[in-house]
């Protein structure tokens, strides 16, 4: 079998399309880059949808922490705090756990024009709840660093913004959230690579892959076990998450340049490759 | 205790004091000695791995910087639970393949045989014959040793970062008074430098603490492990019956994590306190 076949019969293979089996003898070097490279595409999703849906509510997050008001406050704090210091594997656990246990009923939701059915068993899928929970775990994260970020916008730019005689929402959107989003951008992407990477836990805790499609590390330790060799699909899988490192920095690099694109050339702030791994 | 002899005649208070007493459960206690002692072991490590690394990284000897960038550059850019799959497996077969080399010369098939490896009865490790702690002790280390190469390389970059952060002006001073390099480094930069290291530091012992629950990946029989193993619903075959408390136990799980995180970070607070004593820091208000 060429590679070019291979390709065509375990390129989609983590999402359900192609060949079903998986190679059980002769694995060849192509194989494992071909169904490692198309894991892949459960880590971008995950890492995609988690940070998407998280921007929002990390805005709200910071927001409710800074507030002056406690009903605000002690939520934003409470939250951040429970998803900050605990393992994201035990969280991982503990939703699956939590998700299994809600009766299995289906919602039908009118859309007007046609209904779906939303069913809870969804959650216990790695699709649904997986990205639920990394959601709710990069919000917290990312809600701190837009909370420390929040803090150190420059007083004279929320003065001047009084001046102009802007207040309420509008001063918050034009003045404080691109301040904030600009100060708290090398952090974020930091927290947006530690996702990404994050995203290998799924498939190790909890969430069971459906009929053997698994993420990239999910078939990376399935060759490894297979072949007993562990120097060959684990590089493969290194290759991977690097180079798609290099795609996070080149695309937030690209984000930051925009958000400082009004500043005085010294004063720009430089992305520094500092991720915090683990949680 | 002798009350617990037969749990099915047991109800209330008395039936929770021996089914939290039970030789399962006096297992996942201690379970959680093991992960205090994993941190133990793991963090004096680490300190060493990462000062070597933040050296090799300041050395005057090229290939040594090199290596010294790679390793921090490398361990950070990939999943860190990729490390924590990848490394055990690979020292132990690098040890067994090296003993196979020294046991059994006489051996001349391939150790790598399509997709088995072999080596000698001789050379297995730990030996077939050892006792069964012999093995824990052995996975434990292994596992040790792969959280203390991915943290090391975390180490290595805040302490690298640390000793860039010493007022340049200081180690001036020092060599205006005559001091070596030697000296200088040893007496000005790595005495000042810890006060700039510890946010990082700290912020690695909260990570590592997190990262334990990565133990049972590795197969060591920690608090995830007995979580499981005790939370499964147990049917009436079993001297203590339930239904599924995995939620429970992980619960249990999440609250101790909290607890410690909680309390590391109050002491680091402290520590930054008073290392900040005397020093132009925002922390000591100067």
């Amino acid at each position: 079998m060429s590679c070019y076949d291979t390709l065509t019969d375990y390129g989609l293979r983590s999402i359900g399309i192609g060949e079903r089996l998986l190679p059980k003898t002769d694995i060849t070097l192509c194989d494992q880059f071909v169904l490692i490279g198309s894991g892949m595409i459960w880590n971008v999703y995950f890492a995609v949808f988690a940070m998407l849906l998280g921007f929002g509510l990390a805005t709200l997050v910071a927001v409710g922490k800074a507030s002056q008001n406690p009903w605000a406050a002690i939520p934003a704090k409470a939250f951040i705090f429970i998803f900050r210091g605990s393992p994201l594997f035990i969280q991982f656990f503990l939703a699956y756990e939590i998700f299994v246990l809600i009766p299995k009923v289906g919602i039908d939701i009118n859309l007007g024009f046609a209904t779906i059915t939303a069913e809870t068993r969804w959650l216990t899928k790695a699709w649904l709840g997986a990205v639920i929970v990394l959601f709710l775990n990069t919000s917290a994260y990312s809600g701190e660093i837009f909370y420390g970020a929040l803090r150190a916008i420059p007083k004279g730019d929320i003065e001047a913004a009084d001046a102009f005689g802007m207040s309420g929402f509008r001063k918050f959107r034009r003045i404080i959230w691109p301040a904030m989003l600009r100060l708290a951008w090398p952090s974020y992407t930091n927290e947006a690579i530690f996702m990404f990477h994050a995203t290998t836990l799924v498939f190790f805790s909890g969430f069971p892959a459906w009929r053997q499609s698994g993420d990239a590390l999910y078939y990376a330790n399935y060759f490894a076990d297979k072949t007993f060799n562990p120097f060959i699909s684990y590089p493969i899988i290194a290759v991977y998450f690097v180079s798609f490192t290099l795609v996070i920095i080149a695309l937030f690099g690209w984000g930051n340049k925009r958000l400082n694109r009004h500043i005085a050339p010294e004063q720009k702030i430089r992305f520094r490759f500092k991720p915090q791994f683990i949680r | 205790m002798e009350m617990c002899a037969d749990p099915s005649t047991l109800d209330g208070i008395n039936w929770w004091m021996c089914y939290l007493t039970t030789g399962k459960h006096q297992s996942f206690y201690l379970s959680f000695g093991t992960v205090l002692l994993l941190l133990a072991f793991t963090a004096p490590v680490v300190m060493v791995l990462g000062f070597g690394g933040a050296m090799a990284r300041k050395s005057k000897i090229l290939p040594l910087r090199w290596f010294g960038l790679g390793y921090t550059n490398i361990v950070r850019g990939v999943p860190d639970i990729i490390f924590f799959l990848f490394v055990p497996i690979a020292m132990d077969q690098g040890i067994e393949y090296l003993r196979h080399q020294v046991k059994c010369p006489d051996v001349l098939e391939p150790i790598r045989q399509g997709n088995d490896f072999v080596v000698c009865t001789a050379a297995k490790m730990p030996l077939g014959t050892s006792a069964q702690w012999v093995h824990e002790v052995y996975g434990f280390t292994l596992a040790l040793i792969a959280f203390a190469l991915v943290f090391g390389a975390f180490a290595a970059n805040t302490l690298y970062g640390a000793m860039n952060a010493v007022p340049r002006a200081q180690l001036e001073t020092a060599e205006a008074f005559g001091m070596t390099d030697r000296q200088v480094f040893w007496r000005i930069q790595v005495k000042q430098m810890w006060v700039y290291a510890l946010p990082g530091l700290s912020n690695l012992w909260m990570i590592l603490i997190k990262a334990t629950p990565l133990l049972f990946l590795l197969g060591v029989e920690d608090i995830v492990y007995w979580a499981r193993e005790l939370g499964g619903s147990k049917t009436t075959r079993f001297a203590y019956p339930h239904p599924d408390w995995r939620l429970y136990y992980f619960a249990f799980l999440l609250v101790f994590y909290l607890f410690m995180t909680w309390g590391s970070e109050k002491v680091f607070a402290r520590i930054t306190k008073r290392l900040s004593h005397g020093q132009a820091t925002v922390g000591a208000g100067a």
